[in-house]
């Protein structure tokens, strides 16, 4: 079981860092989420993996399993939870306001380029600061 | 102990949940009310001050349970001076913010402002890690929120760059807690101190590794090389109260440092002691060499003060790095006065800013701004004193921590690496100054906005920080030594948290 669990967390993570490094947004908030996946799964084996053992105080009980990983999973599970639905919404922001998913995307497209050029000097500052 | 050293963490958390039930009423009401308690704050953390003066340490156990079996919130010199700094400085922020209407530019900014303050206050207070972990991500999503507040896509663009990499170091500090757990079997800052003390031969190489890991998570909120690249664009493109207030975000991570790695990985770790002090060291002269060339290069005025932050971070590491009670002393005298000034910085960034209209901060001819000799004055000592020079407070940082560096390895590289970036900086800094006050013509039909003089009292005050740094150098730096001295004596801290009984005696023995 070890082995499967350590190979599930290692392709999880890999899949992880690959999609992170992409150029748009959706891929990186889905590495992201798989990060966070495969650091569930590695904080939960921290504490020693075993079957069939309770974790909280049972009179019949001949040995238990450690509680506070499960403990600590569930806190950044939500953690995560919040952080992953953050971003979608930020990259949708950017998504709107950059006008493409690039991660590094200041271009607009072109329609918007003519119909911003001759009234905004405001964006000309804006692009000679980046 | 005394139940009132929770305070200082639960009292911006009421006020975060107040400001949202006050905000039918009104933003008038929400100022009002923003502005008493961070007052209070700055009070309450006095208070806290003079506690941790008097007692030693004051721990407190959440839910009562006793040390390593509950959380634990201890209050030590260096949490209440980090306390009282946090809460001078989101004084001032918020006093440019209110006057400045930059808290009307979007929704919420009080109520991210207190839960920021909570954030804070509760990583600096924190005595376990993953309860480090909590207050880390606490103190990140106000901070996404406030720095996207007002919007505006180059912010929304260095935003995400900022909420990314925060994610990717959130799930690295888990990897690092998880390993940790794994072979020490405790989260406790004290008990893992001990924990790591019996590590087996064949587990001191993951210890090590998680120690660097954890190196790295905090590398990237303090904003260490190769992980800073974040820091010029967050920084530079929101608006000016916030970047202020950030300028205590980045000691965060070196905060986080000098306690843990800083009381697991001290003098008694046997083998693994001082594992990540070289790391620390020697990224930090990278840091700073690098950063003074980002100061040179910058194009515009804020990203220039982001690179002087990033600047005085890494002078920061460098104390950190040399790893003697001297040093560490320095180090914070040093900190106190790039917080502070560092936020005098932007906020007189944004001063010029506003004042140049249309030519925002960037280094071009432009209009002249209004009263161009007091903001230029003050312009000139805050650069004085964010490169080092001479007579201000930053220069008095700069010669304690060369002089505790002396009897070290590396100290010729340290002093040349240090006295070149300063040389650099103060010669990009005169470059700017001289281009944003000297280089101006009058153009027909471009107004200049008069200076808001209320919220330039913000940016004066925090400048004034510095030439009573220098008054009172000598009682700053008696403290800063005693701090130091307590920082170094870890076997105190462990014996403190560790002892300490739940009300209605002891209940696990």
């Amino acid at each position: 079981m070890e082995w499967l669990i350590a190979s599930v967390i290692s392709v999880m993570t890999g899949c992880g860092v690959y999609l992170t490094l992409r150029a748009r947004t959706f891929p990186v908030v889905l590495g992201l989420t798989l990060l966070a996946y495969a650091v569930n799964v590695f904080l939960f084996s921290m504490g020693r993996l075993q079957i069939g053992i309770p974790a909280v105080i049972d009179p019949a009980a001949a040995a238990y399993t450690d509680p506070l990983p499960q403990a600590l999973v569930l806190t950044a599970i939500v953690i995560a939870f919040g952080m992953t639905a953050f971003l979608i919404v930020l990259a949708l922001k950017a998504r709107s306001e950059l006008g493409n998913d690039h991660v590094d995307g200041l271009h607009r497209s072109d329609d918007e380029l003519k119909a911003t050029k001759h009234n905004s000097t405001k964006t000309e500052t804006e692009r000679s600061q980046s | 102990m005394s139940p009132f050293t929770i305070l200082p963490v639960l009292l911006p958390l009421i006020g975060g949940i107040l400001m949202l039930m006050a905000r039918p009423i009104g933003i008038d009401t929400q100022r009002i009310l923003s502005l008493i308690l961070t007052t209070l704050l700055v009070g309450v953390s006095l208070v806290s001050f003079q506690l941790a003066n008097s007692e030693i340490y004051q721990v407190v156990l959440l839910g009562n349970w006793q040390a390593p079996f509950g959380i634990v919130i201890v209050l030590d010199r260096l949490s209440a001076l980090m306390l009282l700094l946090t809460s001078l400085l989101a004084l001032g922020a918020l006093w440019y913010a209110i006057r400045t209407d930059t808290d009307k530019q979007g929704q919420h900014f009080h109520v991210l402002f207190q839960l920021q303050l909570f954030g804070l206050n509760g990583a600096f207070m924190t005595g376990d890690v993953f309860n480090l972990f909590v207050f880390f991500e606490v103190l990140l999503i106000a901070s996404y929120g406030l720095l996207l507040h007002g919007g505006g896509r180059l912010r929304t663009r260095a935003g995400l760059h900022y909420v990314v990499i925060n994610l990717v170091g959130s799930t690295l500090f888990l990897f690092a807690v998880g390993t940790l757990y794994g072979i020490l079997g405790t989260l406790n800052i004290a008990d893992m101190a001990i924990a790591v003390r019996n590590v087996s031969e064949a587990d001191q190489g993951i210890v090590a590794t998680a120690a660097v890991l954890l190196l790295v998570v905090f590398g990237i909120k303090a904003a260490m090389f190769p992980l800073y690249l974040w820091l010029p664009g967050a920084y530079a493109y929101t608006s000016a109260p916030v970047a202020a207030l950030f300028a205590i975000m980045t000691k965060v991570g070196l905060y986080s440092i000098i306690r843990v790695h800083g009381t697991i990985f001290g003098e008694e770790a046997g083998d693994l002691a001082f594992v990540h002090i070289e790391w620390v060291l020697l990224l930090g002269l990278i840091t700073l060499a690098l950063a003074a060339l980002g100061v040179l290069a910058a194009r515009a005025l804020r990203r220039q003060v982001a690179y002087l932050i990033l600047a005085s971070v890494a002078t920061l590491m460098v104390a950190i790095g040399i790893n003697n009670e001297a040093a560490l002393a320095a180090a914070l005298y040093y900190l106190i006065h790039s917080t502070m000034l560092g936020a005098a910085m932007f906020l007189i960034a944004d001063v010029i800013m506003k004042g140049r209209g249309i030519y925002s901060d960037s280094f071009t001819k432009a209009i002249p701004i209004d009263r161009p000799i007091i903001v230029g004055s003050v312009f000139m000592l805050l650069g004085i004193a964010l490169t080092g020079m001479p007579p201000l407070s930053g220069f008095f940082g700069k010669v304690m921590i060369l002089h505790s560096a002396l009897n070290h390895p590396w100290f010729a590289a340290i002093l040349s690496v240090i006295l070149t970036a300063g040389l650099v900086m103060i010669i990009a800094v005169v470059r700017s100054g001289s281009l944003l006050f000297y280089s101006v013509q009058k153009e027909e039909g471009q107004k200049t906005s008069p200076l808001n003089k209320s919220a330039f009292v913000a940016v004066f005050l925090l400048m004034l920080v510095s030439p009573l740094m220098v008054m009172f150098a000598k009682p700053l730096t008696d403290m800063n030594t005693q701090i130091a001295g307590q920082l170094f004596n870890g076997q105190a801290y462990i014996d403190a948290v560790l002892s300490t009984v739940p009300y209605g005696g002891n209940n696990s023995k």
